[in-house]
Formats: structure tokens, sequence, C-alpha cells
């Protein structure tokens, strides 16, 4: 296979296949978390359930002072890293333009200087994470295979993105088809682990804001 | 209680539902929780973070909820929950954990946590792996009618004391009264001051109660060891109570599991809504203090702070109550750091007291109230819990502090105009 026939590969039944993956997985973990459902309530309510739940969604994003101050750095290098990612995945000219042929809209683009530097710090903050994740006793105490895992094919399109971009070691088509793969490894692995966080955290959020505000307490 | 693992597991089972799987499916495993657990934070023991307690009915969540675990099952994957697993964690899940919730509050991506917990106790319980303190203190509670073994002769003389020192009535089985108080055993035999308090504010508010002699008891040790059905049948006999006498509403007293218990499980436990309104002492001492009805006659100088029960206040939802109280006679009230929805577990709720094997444990983490005190430098601290206030005056005895625990109840009541 020539390295164009990898990139159109990459491109095509590639990225194809990675999305049905991506799109199905992210589909059947939500509906089998919904299926559940949960039991009515039947105390009598102090507060209102949804509106509480609503807020938790926002608020929980960021943590009270004497919180922030005994996880300084899992909050700060959390902040970094997903706005990091936010900013390098939805904000590079290249990749709007590849949103705008899949959902058929785009959006003003950050100047690429500031994306190679935001890819840069993400990078750094990433491995930082890791560090901290195998020295801190409790999160190595809590570290499974995922989360590895879902360390790795995070960090993963950043370094070959990051790469690609400096057009490093190889010709451009090679290194486009490999962050694209890189990507598609991403999409194949996100519904089966912690990742799927990104889309859970709102059901997680509105539950326990519900749970507390129908007491009255808003959490 | 027949226990069996197959129970345990069945037990978990039906723990599951959609708010513990979008919890599972959300943690990151970022440690947070741990930093809001004085049983990690005082011990710095990782294996006492609190989603690491959960772990039973996580698998449980993975094995049988999830595809792929349910493949992953078929192959032999995946962790599974045994017996000597479950005999494992028994010490994390009950001796280490008060249900506080503060892990709850603290979760970034949202996991009510202590939740989880109390969930994880129903499958414990059921598979045989719970204390022998709460065991015990569950039986009592289901063969005798209180966990300490209290009975209806012990409230009985405890009444005819405050009647006698008094000249009070204490109005019992009253049909039609308003109110219909419950009582904690602990109130009974070691703060009987209560009831003198709670006789002598209604005096003064004219307030119509009544305490029932077959349903007094408010504690429920089925909600602390996480036996639904034993925990149900005590909320039934309230329920029983409260429509013979025919009141409107019942009176939860101070006691931070007991409005837990009555108020927000108890009629999911028995499965239909309550004829009758549940109040906490403190709701309806506040209620009537903006009726115009408490009428205080002196005002203390000295310097008072509160102690939030975690099942009154971050649990329970009654959090500006007490500080409206306390306001009409300290001068001086001052609030720890972090306080009302995020104050500190005093360390030996959820049943821990009533398990010795966790006696230690709850001494050695009671530094983290003991820093929070050391910050504020107060004469007093007032509470509205009595075991929140047993454990507190063991800590300071425990690490060399002096300063009176106070019940809110009773220091509202000393400080009331004579009628």
């Amino acid at each position: 296979m020539s390295e164009i026939e990898l990139l159109n590969w990459a491109r095509g039944p590639g990225f194809q296949i990675a999305s049905v993956i991506f799109v199905a997985g992210i589909l059947i973990r939500l509906v089998e978390i919904l299926m559940l459902g949960r039991k009515a309530n039947l105390a009598e309510a102090k507060g209102s359930a949804m509106s509480s739940g609503l807020r938790t969604i926002i608020t929980r994003t960021v943590p009270d002072a004497s919180t922030y101050k005994r996880s300084v750095f899992t909050v700060t290098s959390g902040y970094v890293f997903h706005i990091g990612l936010f900013i390098t995945i939805f904000l590079y000219a290249p990749h709007i333009l590849l949103f705008k042929d899949v959902l058929g809209f785009g959006w003003p683009a950050l100047p690429t200087s500031v994306i190679d530097a935001t890819a840069v710090v993400t990078i750094i903050s990433l491995v930082a994470v890791l560090v901290h994740r195998l020295k801190d006793p409790v999160k190595r105490f809590l570290s499974t295979f995922d989360d590895y895992l879902g360390w790795f094919v995070t960090i993963l399109p950043l370094v070959t993105g990051y790469i690609a971009f400096h057009r490093i070691g190889m010709p451009a088509p090679s290194l486009i088809a490999i962050h694209i793969l890189s990507v598609e490894l991403l999409m194949i692995v996100f519904p089966f682990t912690k990742l799927m966080h990104a889309f859970t955290l709102f059901l997680a959020r509105y539950y326990n804001g519900a749970i507390s505000g129908y007491r009255g307490v808003q959490s | 209680m027949s226990a069996s693992f197959e129970k345990g597991y069945n037990a978990l089972k039906e723990q599951v539902d959609s708010t513990v799987a979008s919890f599972f499916s959300s943690c990151v495993h970022c440690g947070m929780c741990a930093e809001a657990c004085l049983f990690y934070t005082e011990t710095g023991a990782p294996e006492r973070t609190p989603i690491n307690k959960t772990e039973p009915l996580r698998r449980v969540w993975e094995q049988e909820y999830t595809l792929f675990g349910r493949i992953g099952k078929l192959f032999g994957l995946g962790k599974k929950v045994t017996d000597e697993m479950m005999a494992e964690w028994e010490t994390l899940v009950y001796d280490s954990c008060t249900l506080c919730g503060r892990c709850s509050m603290v979760c970034p991506v949202g996991n009510d946590i202590a939740g989880m917990i109390r969930k994880t106790r129903e499958g414990m319980a059921a598979a045989g792996h719970a204390p022998d303190g709460l065991i015990g203190a569950t039986k009592r509670a289901v063969t005798i009618g209180s966990p300490m073994g209290v009975k209806l002769p012990a409230l009985q003389a405890q009444i005819a004391h405050v009647e006698k020192d008094t000249g009070m009535t204490i109005p019992v089985d009253v049909e039609g009264a308003d109110y219909m108080l419950l009582l904690s055993s602990m109130e009974i035999m070691n703060f009987p001051e209560f009831i003198e308090a709670v006789a002598k504010i209604f005096k003064h508010a004219g307030v119509s109660w009544t305490i029932s002699s077959e349903a007094f008891e408010a504690t429920n040790s089925g909600i602390q060891i996480g036996v639904s059905d034993i925990a149900a049948e005590l909320v039934q006999r309230i329920v029983d109570a409260a429509a013979k006498l025919k009141v409107k509403n019942v009176i939860s007293p101070e006691c931070g599991h007991a409005y837990m218990a009555i108020r927000w499980e108890g009629p999911n436990l028995i499965g239909k809504a309550f004829d009758f309104k549940v109040v906490h002492i403190l709701e309806l001492l506040d209620d009537l203090r903006q009726q115009g009805r408490l009428k205080v006659s002196g005002r203390l100088s000295q310097r008072l702070t509160y102690h939030d029960p975690c099942q009154i206040s971050r649990r329970g939802g009654v959090i500006d109550e007490p500080r409206n109280l306390i306001n009409m006679f300290a001068d001086n009230f001052t609030e720890m750091p972090d306080t009302g929805k995020m104050n500190w577990c005093c360390g030996a709720g959820g049943g821990v007291s009533s398990n010795e094997r966790a006696d230690e444990i709850r001494l050695q983490v009671f530094q983290r109230k003991k820093d929070q005190l050391d910050a504020i430098h107060v004469d007093g601290m007032i509470s509205a819990c009595s075991n929140c206030r047993i454990h507190l005056e063991d800590g300071l005895e425990e690490y060399h502090m002096d300063m009176p625990v106070l019940s809110l109840t009773e220091t509202l009541a000393e400080n009331l105009e004579d009628n």
C-alpha cells in the first residue's frame, strides 16, 4: 500500500468504520444506562430536583475553595488539558473544515500559532497527569488498564498531529495518515473506556444535583 | 436475617439503576473523593478512597448491566465479586464510612458516592458481611423496638421524672394532636433533657403534640446496616402509630440518620407516600420563630459554633434553620471553616458508633474536627444530633479539648422567656 493509498483508506473506509463504532458504541452505552430507569421518589420534595440537577451540570465544573486547595494539581491540570483538547480539536482550521464536511456548517478558527502552542501545553500537561497518576498513592491505587489506555489514545492524536503539522521525519501524506489513524483508534476505544465520561458526566451531574435538590440542598 | 453470598449478589443487582450506571460510567479515577473523606485525610490509606468502597457494586454493574461486561463474563474476563472479596470490603464499607456524603459534593463528574456506598451495604448485609455491633442493634430494633434495647417502661420512667421535675404533663397517646414526637434511644437514655426542652418550648409556643407509646423510636438501624426490609418495617410502625393517633405531622428529633430514615427514605421504603408530614424538630422550631411564637429572654455572649450533622444538613436539607435559631440567642456565633453542606462529619455516623470494631478509627479521624475547631477558638459547640454529641464529647476528651457540646433544642429552651 502506497502512502497515498494509506491516506485514502484512513480518510475513507477507516474513518467510516471508526465513526460507526464511535457513534453506535456511545448510543449503546447511553441506552443501556437510561433503560435501567429509576424509581419515582415518594418522599415529599423540599426543593426542585430538575432545576437543581440542571444547575449542578454547570456548577460542578468549579470546585469550592477548600476542595481546590486539597486537589490543586488534579483540578488545575484537569482544566489545562481539557481546555487544550477542546482548542486543538475544535478550533484548528483544517479540523473545522472536516466538521463542516460532516455537519454542514463551520465556525471561526484560531491562528495556527495559537493551536501549535496549545498542543504543546496540552501534551506537557497530559505527561504531567500520567506522572502524577503513577506517583500519587490514591491515583495509583485506583488506576486500572482502562486509565492508561484512555490516556494513551488521548495523547496519541496530539503527538501525531503535532508531528504532522511540523512535518517531522516522513512525507506529509504518511504523517497525516498516521494522525488520522490515531484519531480513529481514539474513536474506536472511546465508548468502551472511561472516556465515556465526556457524555455520561451530564447524566451523573444531573442525578447528583437532582438527588440533593429534591432535599433542598444545592450540590 | 439468614445471609448468603447469593442473596448479597442479588441484593447488589437490585440496587443498580440509571443513577448508579451513569455514576460508574463517569468515574475517571481522579481521586478527589479521597480528599473529601476524613477516613482518608486522617489516615492516608488509599484503600479508604470513597469510590473504592463501592467496588462490589461496581463489579456487579459491570458484569450484569453493561454489554461489554457481559461479553467479558462469557469469556471469564473482568473482575468478579466473590464472597471473599466482600468479606475483605466489610471494614471499608462499614468502619471507614459514615455515609456523610462529603465525597458526593466534591466529585467533579457528579457521582453520588455516598448513595452508592449506602446501596453497597444492602449487598454486604444480605451476604452476611456486616459488623456484629450493627447486626445486634438491628436485631434489638426489630424485636425490642429500639437499637439500644430501650423499652416502653424506660421511656415512661423518664417521662415521670420530667413531669415530677417540671410540673409539666408530657402528652402520651393523645389522639388528634397536631404533632407526634419521635425520640432516639440515645435521647431517652442519655439526654432526657431533650424531652423536657421540647415540652417547655411547645408549652411556650402553644403546640399540640403527643408521644406514641407504640412507636416512639426514631432511629432506624435498617438504613445503617443496609437492610431495606427491616428499615421498612421500622418505618411502618411509625406510619401505623401516626394513623392510629390521627396526627397530621411527625417530628423527627435531634438525630441525623433518623431524619434520613423517616423523611427521605421512609415513603420509598414502604412504597407509599405518607398521609402526614415529616418535619425535623429544627424545621418546626424555625417555623415557630418565623410566626413569632418563640420569645427568648437572655442572650449568650460566649463564642459558639454549630456542628452540622451530615444527615440533617448536607444529606437532609436542614441548613439555614439551625442558624436562624442560634442567632435568636447567641451574640457571638462563629462558623467553622467548611461548614453547612460542606461540614466535616464527626466521624461516628452511619452506624460507625454502633460498631465497636471502629472505636479506634472514629477517634483517630476526629482529628479533622479538632483542626476545624482549632481554627476558630470557640467556647462551645452546638449540634442537633445526639449521636454526634456523644461522639463529639468522646473526641474532645480524647484530644484533651475542653468545651461543652450543646443541644440546639435544649439551649433554645433554656433561653426562652417564661410564660
